[in-house]
């Protein structure tokens, strides 16, 4: 009889604990819905070709966003210009020559800490560097480089995985004909995990697109009649754009829809990123399993 | 056969070159952040460019920060409570000139001004004078400058208050700044971590592969969502809810800041914890049940025992998410730097002083060196991070 | 008396059909090696007793498996009734990262003991009948990982004792041991059938010929032969068997 009523408490334990994880777990579900939801529901109604084609206007309170989606996409298109050859060139490096020596030791635990860096930090370090000692002033450029030594760690180490999942065949093939290890890199490993570095490329892109830290004093202004004319002009970004006009500015409530606006325009910008890099993921996988 | 050697050796090298950039970027940051913010120990704790001034039979000839801020906040009104004569205190500020003297006695352009103020010093035993060097006649008689002196860095790392702006004399006290990291962090963890682990759990354990591959986009999509948009939600949804919820008068308050960092350390904790659960040797968990336990015994009492040094990896690095972040506590916590007593107050972060201070701050000043230093202390505690979970994660290995 | 008895059990993961019609019937209080070559079934065979492949995705049974006449597939049986009843000893050593005591308690504990006298008991009596108790009694409290592969083994059939089931399934148990911490584990499946009906899985022939009562032969997923071991070693009556054991494949 004792040990009957030990059985039954074990299985009730056990079905209460897995509701709630069950719970839990679609409460966590509904927390990204709610989110998603709630901004596109307000910024839907916002949101129409004059919007993403307009400059603001009246103090932020009416007009557009275009500034601010081509100064994104300026600020994207820098970074990763000098992420993308420095990061998979150094992924090459650490997966195809350099061993498992303590330089490589190093320079892993060097990516992490990088990464571990949080973006603000990096927005100290842009302004110190990029804006002041070296005199690029907020600009572009300084944004771009700023943000590029932030998803550089993404893109080693999604090079570094691309890299490592291709059999180790394909190299002794190449070079039993003779190849040399920079052919076989060039003419047989790269093109093959082309797809997989392109995918974290495109997800390092939907990172930068919304981080805001690191641009804030390197690169963004709050409002600016025209567009940038040179990799050395101020520009206008989505994510402080929002920022900007939730927290400050003439008149906070009536600049609230442009704000539900920018912030659906922000997030759609992110998945869409997101999205692409996991349906390529699938896509390259399958045509790869074929 | 030569020059293909040779290119073969450039690629190696400049690969080489190539992949040394985030050491060269750690490194350039170490030196940014510490050659700008150590500034700030060699700067006056006085406003530059200003002078104390007090009478020459004034005993005291220094005043800390701190003392300096309660004498002109009139919380002070005795000398005697700073070491000095029984004395009244008396404020003197430049603005203050034309209520003793003429514009005659100034001069039409004011080249009379250190006459005036020399004079006035001398005359009045309990004066302190708050005035530019330029108008300071040193050689005059009956008056003292006051000692100036470096901030110390006791004044900065045990300094109760953060008056960044505070005339005469900027205080610089970190404390209220680290506090409010560390316990808008930790409660933020202390939200997120029966989620996280229950999420985790769920998918490492219970659902079948059609509800993980549900669940896993929801997380990814969680962490691509960018800071700005959570700070954002937070202001127009969680904020107003906290207000009415506990009826305050202001809804930004740590609570709202923990809350949106718990949403967000999330897919950082479920993903880490995931895989650490999910390195339970089968053969571990098959032991367990064939001998009569349930699955959720088998659960606590075997796998989360074993995965338990990755699961404290993933605490971690959730705290590590949510010290560093920035734009999203900027918006939600309300940013008021003192030293937290309940969740339900404004509190400020080291990153977002650092956002919201640093357009305001002159380069090479004080105040823009202390927010330097302010990044060092952040460095410093993502390092201290970094290395912990290296070092759990070392363990584990050592272990197997 | 039959302990275990199968009747036309069919097994499947997913397509591949891992196990076909097998018949079997197990008595009690002997030993029943099952043997044949990798991917036969037998361990397959084995993992049904107790449930084991209940874990797999897209596992399916048709047919049953009566333990002492009960259908342990019927609707209503609880999994871990049974689990209980039916102790198991895998290939590898896998005792948890726990002390001695605490991994031979497990089993106690997790089904609702609490009373600490019994419990100490129960871990003495089963760490004795696993023949261990001489050599860890004093270290109890320490880790069950400094313990050499055979006493982890030996714990591992302790820790299966101490919830006295009737039947003790073990799964090649001594495939990762020396020589030496074999013998000693034939030697205590020898002592342990007084009290258990033992189904045994192993590789090895010899070892087989040395425990086992009688033996059964799988191929391919189907029961070829099955008699006493004796009769099974020096007059097969299946020629599949005969090269079996004559070590022509496997």
């Amino acid at each position: 009889m004792k040990k009957m009523t030990g059985m039954q408490r074990k299985r009730i334990t056990q079905k209460v604990a897995f509701s709630l994880f069950r719970l839990l777990s679609f409460a966590v579900v509904g927390i990204l819905f709610w989110i998603l939801g709630f901004i596109i529901v307000k910024g839907i109604g916002v949101v129409d070709w004059e919007f993403l084609t307009s400059a603001p206007e009246d103090g932020m309170t009416g007009g557009g966003i275009f500034p601010a989606i081509v100064g994104t996409l300026a600020l994207i298109v820098g970074s990763m210009i000098v992420a993308f050859p420095i990061g998979v060139f150094s992924g090459i490096y650490i997966s195809e020559y350099a061993g498992n020596n303590w330089i490589v030791k190093f320079i892993r635990i060097m990516t992490n800490n990088l990464s571990g860096v949080p973006s603000i930090v990096f927005g100290l370090f842009g302004m110190a560097l990029f804006v002041n000692a070296l005199e690029f002033g907020d600009s572009i450029i300084a944004g771009s480089f700023t943000l590029g030594l932030l998803v550089l760690p993404v893109v080693i180490r999604t090079t570094e995985e691309a890299l490592r999942a291709i059999d180790d065949s394909y190299r002794v093939g190449s070079l039993a004909l003779g190849a040399s290890k920079l052919q076989t890199i060039r003419k047989v490993i790269l093109p093959m995990a082309m797809p997989n570095i392109t995918t974290g490329l495109i997800l390092s892109i939907g990172r930068v697109s919304g981080e805001t830290a690191p641009i804030l004093f390197t690169a963004v202004a709050y409002f600016l009649p025209k567009l940038p004319a040179s990799i050395f002009d101020q520009v206008m970004a989505l994510p402080y754009h929002l920022y900007v006009i939730s927290t400050s500015g003439t008149d906070i409530t009536a600049a609230r829809p442009i704000a539900y606006g920018t912030a659906l325009v922000l997030i759609m910008m992110v998945l869409f990123f997101n999205i692409m890099a996991s349906v390529l993921r699938k896509y390259f996988s399958k045509k790869t399993l074929s | 056969m030569k020059l293909r050697k040779v290119t073969e050796l450039i690629a190696e090298k400049f690969l080489m070159l190539c992949s040394s950039v985030t050491t060269l970027t750690v490194i350039l940051i170490v030196i940014f952040l510490f050659s700008e913010g150590m500034g700030l120990f060699k700067s006056s704790d006085i406003e530059e460019g200003y002078a104390l001034v007090v009478n020459s039979e004034n005993p005291v000839s220094k005043l800390s920060p701190e003392q300096i801020m309660e004498v002109f906040d009139s919380k002070v009104t005795l000398w005697s409570e700073v070491g000095g004569n029984d004395e009244p205190i008396l404020l003197f500020r430049l603005n203050d000139l034309p209520a003793y003297f003429t514009e005659e006695e100034m001069g039409d352009e004011l080249q009379y001004v250190p006459q005036c103020i020399g004079q006035l010093v001398s005359k009045e035993p309990g004066i302190i004078a708050f005035v530019p060097k330029m108008y300071v006649d040193s050689t005059a008689s009956g008056i003292k400058v006051m000692e100036e002196g470096h901030i110390r860095p006791g004044d900065f790392f045990d300094g109760k208050y953060w008056y960044p702006t505070s005339q005469p004399a900027p205080l610089f006290g970190v404390l209220p700044l680290v506090m409010g990291t560390l316990w808008v962090s930790l409660w933020a963890i202390l939200i997120a971590l029966p989620f996280g682990l229950a999420v985790a759990i769920y998918l490492a354990e219970l659902a079948d592969s059609r509800l993980r591959s549900m669940l896993k986009p929801v997380i990814e999509l969680l962490a691509g969502i960018p800071s700005v948009v959570y700070g954002f939600f937070g202001l127009v949804v969680i904020v107003p809810l906290i207000q009415k919820g506990f009826g305050l008068s202001v809804g930004e308050t740590g609570l709202a800041g923990s809350i949106i960092l718990a949403i967000m350390a999330l897919p950082t904790i479920i993903t880490v914890a995931e895989d650490a659960l999910r390195t339970t040797p089968r053969s571990m968990k098959e032991a367990s049940l064939s001998l009569g336990a349930s699955h959720w015994q088998t659960i606590y009492k075997v796998v989360i025992p074993y995965s338990l040094s990755g699961i404290t990896a993933a605490v971690v690095l959730g705290i590590g998410r949510a010290i560093g972040e920035t734009m999203a506590v900027l918006m939600v916590t309300g940013n008021a730097a003192v030293i937290p007593t309940t969740l339900l107050e404004p509190m400020r972060t080291i990153p977002a002083t650092i956002a919201a201070e640093l357009g305001e701050a002159p380069a090479g000043g004080a105040h823009y060196e202390a927010l330097f230093m302010l990044g060092c202390i952040l460095f410093v505690m993502t390092l201290i991070i970094s290395i912990s979970v290296e070092f759990i994660n070392s363990k584990k290995i050592g272990r197997q | 008396m039959v302990a275990i008895a199968s009747k036309n059990v069919n097994f499947y993961y997913n397509d591949f059909h891992a196990l076909k019609n097998i018949n079997m019937e197990i008595e009690k209080n002997t030993v029943t090696a099952l043997i044949g070559p990798s991917g036969c079934g037998k361990s397959t065979f084995l993992r049904l007793f107790n449930r084991m492949n209940d874990l797999i995705d897209g596992a399916k049974l048709t047919g049953e498996i009566l333990i002492d006449g009960v259908d342990i597939y019927a609707k209503g049986i609880e999994v871990d009734e049974l689990r209980k009843n039916v102790g198991m000893v895998f290939q590898k050593p896998n005792p948890f990262p726990k002390s001695i005591f605490e991994n031979v308690a497990y089993g106690l504990r997790v089904n609702g003991v609490r009373d600490k006298k019994y419990i100490e008991q129960r871990v003495e009596e089963s760490l004795k009948g696993a023949a261990l108790w001489n050599e860890v009694k004093d270290k109890l409290k320490k880790s069950a990982f400094e313990l050499s592969g055979g006493q982890q083994q030996r714990l591992c059939i302790a820790r299966a004792l101490a919830i006295s089931p009737s039947i003790l399934l073990m799964d090649e148990p001594a495939s990762a041991l020396d020589p030496i911490s074999t013998l000693k584990v034939e030697d205590l499946i020898y002592e342990l059938k007084e009290n258990y009906t033992i189904v045994i899985v192993t590789h090895n022939m010899q070892q087989a010929g040395r425990v086992s009562d009688k033996t059964a032969f799988f191929y391919m997923g189907e029961l070829i032969e099955y008699d006493d071991t004796k009769k099974i070693f020096l007059n097969p009556a299946k020629e599949a068997t005969q090269n079996y054991i004559t070590g022509r494949f496997g």
